[in-house]
């Protein structure tokens, strides 16, 4: 069975806010089209508070997430720093004391993750937010895992169906949040939330899969 | 635009800071930099009045901290929610032991910050009771009402719910009174320009030159329609009757008007669209008994104006008539 170490993966943490510092102005810019255009600004300032307490700790990849999940809540606000806070604090306490990442512990942390998320806020799937890529990327990973899939081929199915109802966002009117008051107008954009979600994921998946090919 | 700024990361703190220091007999800083007090609060066996939002709508949220007014307020990122843990803070600053009532706007991110902010305060035995401002009509049908968001209308519903405090009043009875003022206002915005975060550096939005967007809301979201600019008469007229037919008041009524700037339009252009405000509104058989005029509540710098209209009785004049000292005079 195919396992990672969770005492040596605190670095994904830290590329996941290189690649958000990466994205700042482009998050910003899709933001800006429909909302006020500090998506990318909010989010780089978060990761960026974050990875500064961690750079240099080699934290566990349970310590790294709840320091990220606590920094976004406590500092951050909008609507992101909450959202993304409780994720990341509710993917920390499910792998924290859990020295062998499998399927499905990750999988459990993805769920807990999303109903974190559900927990606090009221949109679903089809409103034009980060659960149109959170939640068909979690279905396809437990999909995977059903089938009998391995760990490193469930965490691919991950991030093609993240990244896929990332790009459905396009077409979808903004139900809800600060894009919903557009209606029509919010058609043919991105949502940035689901956008920085696909970003994620991504790094979340290949952490995780480089981690399971490499074994420390 | 040119600004004056320093860091446009450190926007914010740098307002702040020069806001307490204009200030110091009125308010004071918590712990939390991003909490500002009353500095009387809290204020044993009154019930605590808070608010928060994001920065960049000054003199709203912080110039409303004050005597009989807000008793502490949560400070936000430029026109994004404070944290839970800022309207916890705040929330503790101004508990007197009777309870602390949070009045803020219907905003995704302040709904789930001051949600998280209310459990942390149950923890420490305060309770909270919540009013969600949504007065702004073109934010959603009359019908979803409840999907509207908060504007200007929130002075009145601080001014209310602050004075209600002042008088003694339990908890129930601030959260009450605070909305029936909230129930009680409709608003509208009119957007001539759009607004520019300093750290972004271009605007959100386009109003092409000759348009403006009618509905426009307080953070650069482009409003609901979009025609080409007319006259301040047919402007006003067309904010009145936006605002007056979601209302459906009987003649005879009795109104609190405010005219609130959006950050980079003149005062004398406010008093332009008074002008026809005050006619339209008294046309309708309406009674305005005060109207307050000028840049209560602004979105950096958009050109634009609002305008609130708010139904009175009897218990909403006694406690608009109460004196208030903060930095905003009321």
């Amino acid at each position: 069975m195919q396992t990672f170490d969770n005492t040596s993966s605190g670095a994904i943490v830290l590329s996941m806010a290189e690649r958000i510092i990466e994205n700042r102005a482009y998050l910003s810019e899709i933001d800006g089209k429909i909302g006020d255009g500090d998506h990318g600004v909010n989010m780089a300032k978060g990761f960026g508070m974050a990875a500064e307490r961690l750079k240099g700790k080699d934290a566990s990849l349970s310590q790294s997430l709840d320091t990220l999940g606590t920094v976004l809540m406590t500092e951050i606000g909008g609507s992101m720093g909450p959202l993304y806070g409780v994720m990341f604090t509710e993917f920390a306490e499910t792998i924290e004391g859990v020295e062998k990442i499998d399927a499905a512990t990750f999988g459990r942390m993805l769920h807990a993750g999303l109903s974190g998320i559900q927990s606090i806020g009221a949109a679903k799937v089809g409103d034009k937010t980060l659960l149109d890529t959170l939640v068909p990327g979690v279905e396809a990973f437990d999909k995977a895992t059903a089938d009998g899939k391995s760990f490193s081929d469930a965490l691919d199915a991950l991030v093609a169906a993240a990244e896929a109802g990332r790009d459905s966002t396009l077409n979808l009117v903004a139900k809800i949040g600060r894009a919903s008051r557009l209606g029509e107008r919010s058609l043919g954009v991105l949502d940035a939330g689901a956008t920085s979600c696909a970003i994620i994921l991504k790094e979340l998946a290949q952490g995780a899969k480089a981690a399971l090919a490499n074994p420390s | 635009m040119q600004r004056f700024i320093n860091d446009p990361d450190q926007v914010v703190e740098d307002t702040v800071k020069g806001f307490v220091k204009a200030h110091s007999d009125i308010v004071r800083l918590a712990e939390n930099p991003r909490v500002v007090v009353a500095r009387q609060a809290p204020v044993a066996g009154k019930v605590g009045v808070v608010t928060g939002g994001g920065s960049g709508h000054e003199p709203a949220f912080i110039g409303y901290t004050g005597r009989s007014m807000l008793d502490a307020v949560a400070v936000g990122e430029l026109f994004s929610s404070p944290t839970a843990k800022s309207f916890h803070d705040a929330i503790r600053a101004a508990d007197g032991g009777k309870g602390v009532v949070v009045l803020y706007g219907n905003y995704a991110g302040d709904n789930m910050n001051v949600k998280m902010a209310t459990k942390l305060a149950a923890k420490d035995g305060i309770e909270v009771a919540t009013v969600v401002a949504n007065d702004d009509v073109c934010s959603a049908p009359a019908s979803e009402r409840e999907k509207r968001r908060g504007v200007a209308g929130e002075i009145f519903m601080w001014k209310v719910g602050g004075a209600k405090a002042a008088t003694g009043a339990s908890l129930e009875e601030v959260r009450a009174a605070a909305q029936k003022a909230i129930d009680r206002c409709r608003s509208i915005g009119v957007g001539l320009g759009p607004c520019t975060l300093p750290a972004v550096g271009h605007p959100n939005f386009r109003i092409e030159p000759g348009t403006m967007e009618v509905g426009i809301g307080h953070h650069g979201e482009p409003g609901v329609r979009v025609e080409p600019l007319k006259t301040a008469e047919e402007v006003a007229r067309d904010m009145v009757k936006i605002v007056l037919d979601d209302h459906g008041l009987p003649e005879g009524t009795e109104v609190a008007v405010l005219v609130s700037g959006l950050g980079a339009t003149p005062l004398n252009e406010l008093y332009i669209l008074n002008d026809t405000i005050e006619s339209e509104i008294s046309a309708r058989g309406l009674k305005i008994r005060e109207t307050w005029i000028g840049n209560y509540f602004t979105s950096l710098g958009m050109v634009g104006a609002t305008l609130t209209v708010m139904a009175l009785d009897d218990e909403l004049k006694t406690l608009l008539d109460v004196e208030t000292r903060c930095t905003i005079l009321l």
